[in-house]
């Protein structure tokens, strides 16, 4: 069938599965955007670029789907990089179109023009530049392939405006069903199953473990490997940590959930991966914020490191075992191997170890003290009300700073793909736009952001997008008046110099503006103020809504490993000390 | 075979390395390989690129001068590049390369003949000449190019160009 390059490339994210796009159109994506129109995917009108970049992470964090994003040539494309450098750090599948000048014209300084794919390079899994119209459905096809195999990642195809055109000839093309034998890519070959010998090898370990610990990294929720976790730890009776990027993979409520470990995790699970005398770590990559002082980190551990991508392991702690492989395969033969050992009754008495976990969560559970009349709220308060008066499977999206490690310590995440933050780059701004993403992959369930008062002055434009849209989402804004994390940082670290952290209470009036954006919102003050505020929230399913919670401007996170420091130097909160 | 040159130290032999990796012969290839390169602050020491006797593929070898920790971990990167079909490192003693020079020296009279026979004791060639210069090429060793530009100072070097090695794996003996 003769088409257009245009039709084609809509025809052949429609062939994908493509349901929704999130995108802003422009002078070199016009022609794309004209068979939209008769397409049946929905499109999401953003108000900036890198909003549609993190709707399309939200959306593929929920739904497992890729996200899908088209934008248009120089400053759309320069707009979205953040979201694209966002995802590649957290290996969330993304597929990004954007459009370019005409293929004559690259390289001329046309006008808005950029070297889209040089300035993409390090921030994509891969890139494209396409040249022909016809290469389009391969292409396309090939794009798809590589955000959603092996560690996903965000995968960007630029595209001239000349070969979408219908008005220039060089648009001109017969479609193709693209299939899996038309691409062309010798280069590309995902990690599947792992090695049986070295998957021995790790039972072998664990079985004779008398201090193990799983360390479950965000890997297991791209392999939808909950499930053979579970497994795994059932079978050997062995605690979990689950990090930032992994909140929800193992349900907080297991009796064997030790919860975060890291810089702001809980005393108990950082101090079991000290303290342990073997990690397992299941598509986990020892991110700085999780070992602390690298040559501090789990000093008697040996290590059993599990990733589909090779460059992870041994990239910052030496393995013991090292296992190349698809989690959701490899725990699945762990399960069958250490079953073949004699299961449970294979294990290492670690009965001594039981008791040590169980009283260091006696003794330092997480604190904080509830505001005196006439203070302003506690976050942490007004985290644990709405936790327990929302369903248990609300999708909970966060920023970056105070806001997001109290979230990701307060919540009680007892099903994978319900916490969506933005963990490696630490983009703030992140939360409103994902949670647009995710409620519009996952209509039917409730969608929280939750939200600072910096990140929130820096994407808070989609909520117009949000309300003309009609996707409900709630955002619980938490308004303490300060870079909070920096602000911490400069007390700690600083002799309390504050140094241009200080944002205001008034200043934005924060329920005039999502008021003016289309948002019911309300100003929250007072504890007793807090469950009817969220339970009016959670009534309202028809336009999105904002809850500004006044927070105490004071409130640090604790625990705390300060930067450069061992795991073992964790400060607890002043009451535990 | 010509006598060779003088062998590297041995702490500076453990530090150079000889990656070669075949890679998709495409626009942009080159820039993906150095620049995983050039965010860790290595510097590519010498680099040759070409297509192989599959047009559809290249070969990019390329010397850098880094400790061999780091340097494995930019290997595994490397191996994620969706261009890059196949990489490896080839150990010096199991592989053996090439690299070939161009060399204008200058060549005016009473030293013509003596610079001939440096020709003939390297067995270089003869390119270009006239009444004050000779254009000179040498395939060889790198070790034995070293030694050649060394030894081509003392008549003064115009211009000089090297291409960057070009290795291959021995054959099993």
């Amino acid at each position: 069938m003769d088409m257009n390059g245009g039709q084609a490339l809509v025809k052949a994210l429609e062939r994908e599965g493509t349901e929704v796009v999130f995108g802003l159109p422009g002078g070199a994506i016009l022609p794309v955007y004209d068979p939209i129109i008769e397409s049946p995917i929905r499109h999401i009108l953003v108000r900036h670029e890198q909003g549609a970049g993190h709707m399309a992470e939200g959306y593929a964090h929920a739904t497992g789907r890729p996200g899908v994003v088209m934008i248009t040539s120089g400053p759309g494309a320069t707009n979205v990089v953040t979201a694209l450098c966002d995802a590649y750090m957290d290996s969330i599948p993304v597929v990004c179109i954007t459009g370019q000048v005409a293929y004559a014209a690259i390289g001329t300084d046309a006008f808005q023009e950029c070297d889209t794919t040089g300035i993409t390079l390090s921030v994509t899994k891969h890139n494209f530049l396409v040249t022909e119209a016809q290469d389009i459905p391969r292409i396309i096809h090939e794009a798809f392939h590589i955000a959603t195999t092996g560690r996903p990642g965000p995968v960007l195809v630029d595209i001239p405006k000349d070969i979408v055109d219908p008005r220039n000839p060089r648009s001109a093309m017969t479609w193709y069903e693209p299939t899996d034998d038309i691409m062309e890519l010798p280069g590309y070959r995902p990690a599947t199953a792992g090695d049986p010998d070295l998957v021995r090898a790790a039972a072998e370990m664990i079985c004779r473990a008398e201090r193990p610990v799983i360390y479950a990294g965000g890997g297991i929720l791209k392999a939808r490997a909950a499930a053979e976790l579970l497994a795994l730890a059932e079978l050997i009776d062995v605690p979990v940590v689950t990090t930032l990027m992994a909140r929800g993979c193992f349900p907080d409520s297991h009796e064997l959930c030790l919860g975060m470990p890291g810089m702001h995790g809980n005393y108990t699970a950082v101090t079991a991966m000290q303290s342990s005398d073997l990690l397992i770590a299941l598509g986990a990559r020892f991110d700085d914020r999780v070992t602390g002082r690298l040559d501090g980190f789990a000093p008697d551990a040996k290590v059993v490191h599990v990733d589909i991508d090779a460059a992870e392991l041994g990239k910052v702690r030496t393995p013991d075992v090292a296992i190349q492989g698809d989690c959701k395969l490899v725990i699945a033969d762990l399960v069958e191997a250490l079953r073949a050992c004699g299961g449970i009754d294979a294990q290492a008495d670690r009965r001594a170890w039981r008791s040590q976990i169980s009283g260091w969560q006696e003794r330092y559970p997480l604190v904080y003290e509830q505001s005196e009349p006439g203070e302003l709220l506690k976050p942490q308060y007004v985290l644990e009300v709405l936790r327990d008066s929302t369903p248990d499977d609300t999708i909970v999206t966060s920023g970056v700073g105070q806001h997001q490690m109290w979230a990701s310590q307060y919540w009680r995440f007892d099903h994978p793909y319900t916490w969506i933050n933005s963990g490696g780059l630490g983009t703030m701004g992140f939360s409103v736009p994902a949670a647009i993403g995710a409620k519009v992959g996952m209509p039917d369930r409730m969608v929280w952001a939750v939200d600072g008062d910096g990140c929130f002055q820096m994407t808070a434009q989609e909520l117009v997008t949000a309300s003309m849209e009609r996707i409900p989402i709630k955002v619980a804004l938490f308004n303490n008046a300060y870079l909070g994390m920096v602000r911490q940082w400069q007390e700690m670290f600083y002799e309390e110099r504050y140094s241009e952290v200080y944002l205001s209470y008034e200043i934005p009036d924060y329920v005039k503006w999502a008021e003016a954006m289309g948002c019911v919102a309300l100003r929250v003050e007072a504890p007793e103020e807090v469950a009817p505020a969220i339970n009016k929230a959670n009534e309202i399913d028809d336009r999105p809504v904002v809850l500004e919670f006044r927070s105490s401007a004071g409130e640090n996170v604790f625990p705390m490993v300060p930067a450069g420091q061992s795991n073992s130097d964790i400060v607890v909160d002043p009451s535990q000390r | 075979m010509t006598s060779t040159g003088t062998a590297a130290p041995a702490d500076q032999a453990h530090r150079f390395h000889t990656i070669v990796t075949t890679v998709e012969n495409k626009p942009g290839v080159l820039a993906r390989v150095a620049g995983l390169f050039a965010r860790r602050g290595f510097n590519i020491e010498s680099l040759a690129v070409a297509p192989t006797a599959d047009e559809r593929f290249s070969r990019i070898t390329f010397t850098v001068d880094v400790a061999s920790a780091p340097l494995e971990q930019v290997v595994k990167q490397l191996d994620k590049l969706i261009n890059v079909v196949e990489i490896s490192e080839l150990s010096p003693t199991e592989s053996v390369d090439r690299e070939l020079m161009l060399v204008t020296v200058d060549a005016a009279g009473g030293r013509r003949h003596e610079l001939l026979e440096l020709v003939d004791d390297f067995r270089a060639y003869v390119l270009d000449a006239n009444q004050s210069q000779m254009m000179l090429s040498l395939a060889a060793r790198p070790s034995r190019l070293d030694e050649f530009e060394e030894r081509l100072r003392a008549f003064g070097i115009a211009q000089l160009q090297r291409t960057g090695r070009v290795a291959l794996p021995s054959l099993d003996s």
